[in-house]
C-alpha cells in the first residue's frame, strides 16, 4: 500500500507559520440521526501539510467537505482564513474561491476541454479576462506536466492525466488552501506517483494542504502532521515519524497494521 | 516430463497486425451471412423479395401514373379512362389544384409576399440556433424574429410589436437594475411587474397615439380565422418547440427545488398536465378562456392555442430534462461548488449542458410529437392541412378523394420530422467528447 515516493524533497518553503488559516472548534454533524462528526476540534496553520488518515467511513471526507461547506455542519464552529461559515452567501462563495479541491473521481468536466476546465472558474467567478485566464491555465497545465494537452476533452486522458488537470483546475483559481479527498484511490498503481509528485511540488511551494490519503510514503515524507480519525472522531494526531512508530491508541496500531501489512 | 526450459520463454519481436481474411469481408459475406444463413433464412429472404415486388408492383404505377393537371377528381377521372382504360391511378392534381390553400389557408392571395418573408426569415434565424458555424451576430435576427413574424403575418403598424418588444428590454433593464442587490427573486419580480405595467397601461396608449400620427409599416391586418394549411402547423409548431424547451427546464429545476413551494408548484403543474389529453386544453383554449377573460378582452385564437400546446409540451420537456439531470453525477455540482460557481452559472455552465445533452433524443422526441400534434387544432376550428382536406373533399369537385391529400399531408410531416430526427443525431454526434 504505502507507495515509496523516491525523491529528494526541497523543505526550503515548507515552513508552518503561526497565522491560523483553518479552525475548526467543537464541530459536531449529523445525517439524520446517524451521529457522523463528533466534536471535532482542529487548528490548522498557514503552510501546514495534514494528512488524514482512517477506516472507510469513519468522517474523514464528511469533516473536509464542511470545510467548503460541500457538507453542511449543525454544530460548532468553522472559521476559514478568517471568514466564519455560516448560511450567509456570501461568506460561503468567498471561502470557495480561497480553497481549492481534489476529488477521488476528478469531477473534471466531460463536455468542455482541459483549457476550459481550467478557464472556467477564474473567468466567471474572479471575472479574469478570457486571454489572462488562458494564460494563468497554461501556466499551471505546464506545472502539472501536461501542456500539450490542453485542447483534448477530458475523457481522452488517463486518470493520472485527468487527476492533474484537476488540481491545475483549482491552482488556477490561486486558493490558499487546498483539500484533497483519496486523490490518488481511484487511480491504476503505475499513475499514482505522478499526482503524488504534483502534489510533492505544491507542499514544496508552502500551500497548505489537507489530505485524505492511504498513501503512507507520502504521509511519512510531506506531511507535518497526521491525523486518525475513526467512528467521526479525531482519534489521534501527531508528527508523521511519531504517529507511524509509536500509535498511543489501540485503534490506530490495529489500523496500522492492517494498512501496513504486518 | 517436467522441463523447465520449456516454461520459460520470451518472445523476442512483437507480430504485425495482419488483415481479416477475405471470406470475412465486404458485400458477398453480408448477405451470405444476413440472407443466406441457412435453408430457413435463404426461404425467408425469397418470399420477402416477391411480397416487396408485389407491393411495388401494385403501388408504383398509381403513384408515378397519376394526373397532375385537373381542375376536378370528374375530370381526373376521365383523363385516367382515356390513357388507360380504368381509374387505378392517383389524381394528384387535387394538390396542385388547392397547392395554395394547402400551404397558406385562406391567407389574402396578395399578401403572400409576407408568408413567404416570413418563412425565409424563420429559416435564417434558426441557423445561427441549429449551427455554432453560423456567425454568432445573426443570434439579433433570431431575437427580432418573434416580433417580425407577428407583424408580417397578422399586420397591421409595427407599432404594436415594438410596443410588446419595449416591454421586453424594459423587463431585462429593470431586472439588471435590481439584480445589483443582489437578490434574484427581487429581480425577477420587478422585472414582471415594470413588463405588465408597460403592456397593460402604458404601452397600449402610446401605440394607439403613434398609429394614429405616424401609422409606420402599415400592412393588411389578417384575422387569425385566415391562417391555415402548412403556415398554421409552422406557426404553432415552431413556437411550441422554442417556447416550450425553456420553460421545460425551469420547471425541471423547480421540481428539483429546495424551496416547498416552488417544488409543489412545479409537480403539481406537470402532474396536472400530463393528466389531461391535449385536446382537452385545446378546447379549454378555444371556448372556455373567453369565460373566464374580463369581458371586452380580445385574446388571439392562435395565441391561446400556441399557449396551450407550449404548457402542455413543456411539462413533458421538464420530466426528459429531469431525466439528463439525474444521469448527472453528483460529482459535477461538487467540482461546480468548489470551484465558487453560484447556483445558476453552475447550472448554465456545467449542469444544463451536460443534462440537455444527454436528453437530446427525449427532447427531439417531444418536439416531434408536439409538431405533429399540431393537426389537433383542426378540432377546435383553425383550417391546418388535415382540416382543409376536409374542407377540400366538401367542395363538390373534389368530393371522395382522400389518398392523395393524406399521403400529401403525411409526406410533408415524416420530411419535417425526419428532418428534426437527422439534425439532432448529428447534434449528438457533434457534442461526443468522450471518444478516445
Ligand atoms: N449523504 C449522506 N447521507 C447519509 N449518510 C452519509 C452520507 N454521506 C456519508 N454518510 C455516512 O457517513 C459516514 C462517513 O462517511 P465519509 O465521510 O464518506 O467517510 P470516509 O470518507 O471516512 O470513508 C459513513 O458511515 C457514511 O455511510
Ligand atoms: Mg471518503
Amino acid at each position: 500500500m504505502s507507495q515509496a515516493v523516491e525523491r529528494h524533497i526541497d523543505r526550503s518553503n515548507m515552513t508552518v507559520s503561526d497565522e491560523v488559516a483553518i479552525q475548526i472548534t467543537n464541530m459536531n454533524k449529523w445525517y439524520g440521526e446517524f451521529h457522523v462528526l463528533r466534536d471535532i476540534n482542529l487548528t490548522v496553520n498557514r503552510g501546514e501539510r495534514i494528512v488524514i488518515a482512517g477506516p472507510s467511513g469513519s468522517g474523514k471526507s464528511t469533516m473536509i467537505r464542511c470545510i467548503n461547506r460541500l457538507e453542511e455542519h449543525q454544530q460548532g464552529k468553522i472559521i476559514v482564513d478568517g471568514t466564519e461559515l455560516t448560511s450567509d452567501l456570501k461568506n460561503i462563495d468567498k471561502i470557495r474561491s480561497e480553497v481549492g479541491m481534489c476529488f477521488q473521481h476528478f469531477n473534471l468536466f466531460p463536455h468542455l476541454t482541459i483549457l476550459e476546465n481550467c478557464t472556467l472558474a477564474p473567468m466567471w467567478v474572479r471575472k479574469t479576462p478570457k486571454r489572462e485566464a488562458e494564460e494563468i491555465a497554461m501556466h499551471f497545465l505546464e506545472k502539472v506536466k501536461i501542456p500539450d494537452q490542453a485542447h483534448k476533452y477530458p475523457g481522452m486522458l488517463s486518470g493520472g492525466q485527468q487527476q492533474r488537470v484537476a488540481i491545475a483546475r483549482s491552482l488556477c483559481m490561486k486558493p490558499r488552501i487546498m483539500l484533497f479527498d483519496e486523490p490518488t484511490s481511484a487511480l491504476d498503481p503505475e499513475m499514482i506517483k505522478e499526482v503524488l509528485d504534483t502534489m510533492i511540488e505544491l507542499a514544496e511551494e508552502g500551500m497548505t494542504m489537507l489530505c485524505v490519503t492511504h498513501e503512507m510514503g507520502f504521509a511519512r515524507q510531506v506531511a507535518n502532521r497526521v491525523i486518525f480519525m475513526d467512528q467521526g472522531q479525531i482519534v489521534e494526531q501527531n508528527e508523521p515519524e511519531e504517529f507511524f512508530n509509536n500509535p498511543k491508541s489501540e485503534r490506530t496500531k490495529l489500523f496500522l497494521s492492517q494498512i501496513l501489512g504486518h | 516430463m517436467s522441463n523447465t526450459n520449456s516454461l520459460s520463454y520470451v518472445r523476442k519481436e512483437m507480430l504485425e497486425q495482419q488483415p481479416a481474411p477475405r471470406s470475412q469481408v465486404g458485400f458477398t459475406r453480408w448477405v451470405r451471412e444476413n440472407l443466406f444463413s441457412g435453408w430457413f433464412n435463404s426461404i425467408l429472404t425469397i418470399v420477402s423479395i416477391f411480397v416487396i415486388y408485389k407491393i411495388l408492383a401494385g403501388t408504383l404505377p398509381w403513384l408515378f401514373g397519376g394526373v397532375w393537371d385537373a381542375t376536378s377528381l370528374e375530370q381526373c377521372r376521365t383523363i385516367l379512362t382515356e390513357r388507360f382504360g380504368n381509374t387505378h391511378y392517383a389524381c394528384w392534381a387535387v394538390l396542385t389544384e388547392r397547392w395554395n390553400q394547402l400551404l397558406y389557408g385562406f391567407y389574402p392571395e396578395t399578401q403572400y409576399w409576407r408568408a413567404n418573408l416570413a418563412f425565409v426569415l424563420m429559416l435564417a434565424s434558426l441557423a445561427p440556433v441549429l449551427f455554432d458555424k453560423v456567425p454568432r451576430k445573426m443570434l439579433y435576427l433570431t431575437m427580432a424574429f418573434p416580433f417580425l413574424l407577428v407583424w408580417l403575418v397578422w399586420g397591421g403598424t409595427i407599432w404594436g410589436v415594438t410596443s410588446v418588444a419595449v416591454g421586453f428590454i424594459l423587463g431585462g433593464v429593470a431586472f439588471k437594475l435590481v439584480d445589483r442587490f443582489g437578490s434574484m427573486a427581487l429581480s425577477t419580480i420587478a422585472a414582471v411587474a415594470v413588463a405588465l405595467i408597460w403592456w397593460l397601461f402604458i404601452g397600449p396608449s402610446v401605440v394607439g397615439g403613434l398609429n394614429a400620427v405616424a401609422p409606420l409599416g402599415h400592412l393588411q391586418e389578417v384575422q387569425s380565422r385566415d391562417l391555415g394549411g402548412f403556415m398554421i402547423c409552422v406557426i404553432i409548431g415552431i413556437s411550441g418547440i422554442a417556447l416550450s424547451l425553456p420553460i421545460g427546464i425551469i420547471l425541471a429545476l423547480g421540481r428539483q427545488s429546495d424551496l416547498f413551494i416552488v417544488k409543489t408548484i412545479c409537480v403539481g403543474f406537470i402532474e396536472f398536465i400530463r393528466g389531461v389529453p391535449l385536446i382537452t386544453l385545446l378546447f379549454t383554449a378555444s371556448l372556455l378562456l373567453n369565460y373566464f377573460l374580463p369581458p371586452g378582452t380580445t385574446f388571439d385564437l392562435t395565441l391561446r392555442v400556441i399557449i396551450m400546446v407550449t404548457l402542455f409540451s413543456s411539462a413533458y420537456m421538464a420530466e426528459v430534462i429531469r431525466g439528463g439531470l439525474a444521469a448527472l453525477p453528483k460529482g459535477q455540482y461538487e467540482a461546480a461548488d468548489a470551484l465558487g460557481l453560484d447556483y445558476w452559472k453552475a447550472q448554465r455552465l456545467i449542469i444544463m449542458p451536460q443534462a440537455l445533452k444527454i436528453s437530446i433524443p427525449g427532447i427531439v422526441n417531444t418536439f416531434i410529437g408536439l409538431f405533429k400534434d399540431t393537426t389537433l387544432v383542426m378540432f377546435i376550428g383553425i383550417y391546418d392541412m388535415l382540416g382543409l382536406s376536409n374542407a377540400i373533399r366538401a367542395n363538390a369537385a373534389w368530393n371522395g378523394i382522400y389518398w392523395e391529400l393524406f399521403i400529401f399531408i403525411g409526406l410533408v410531416f415524416w420530411i419535417c420530422c425526419f428532418a428534426m430526427s437527422q439534425y439532432s443525431q448529428w447534434l449528438e454526434r457533434k457534442l461526443r467528447t468522450d471518444h478516445r
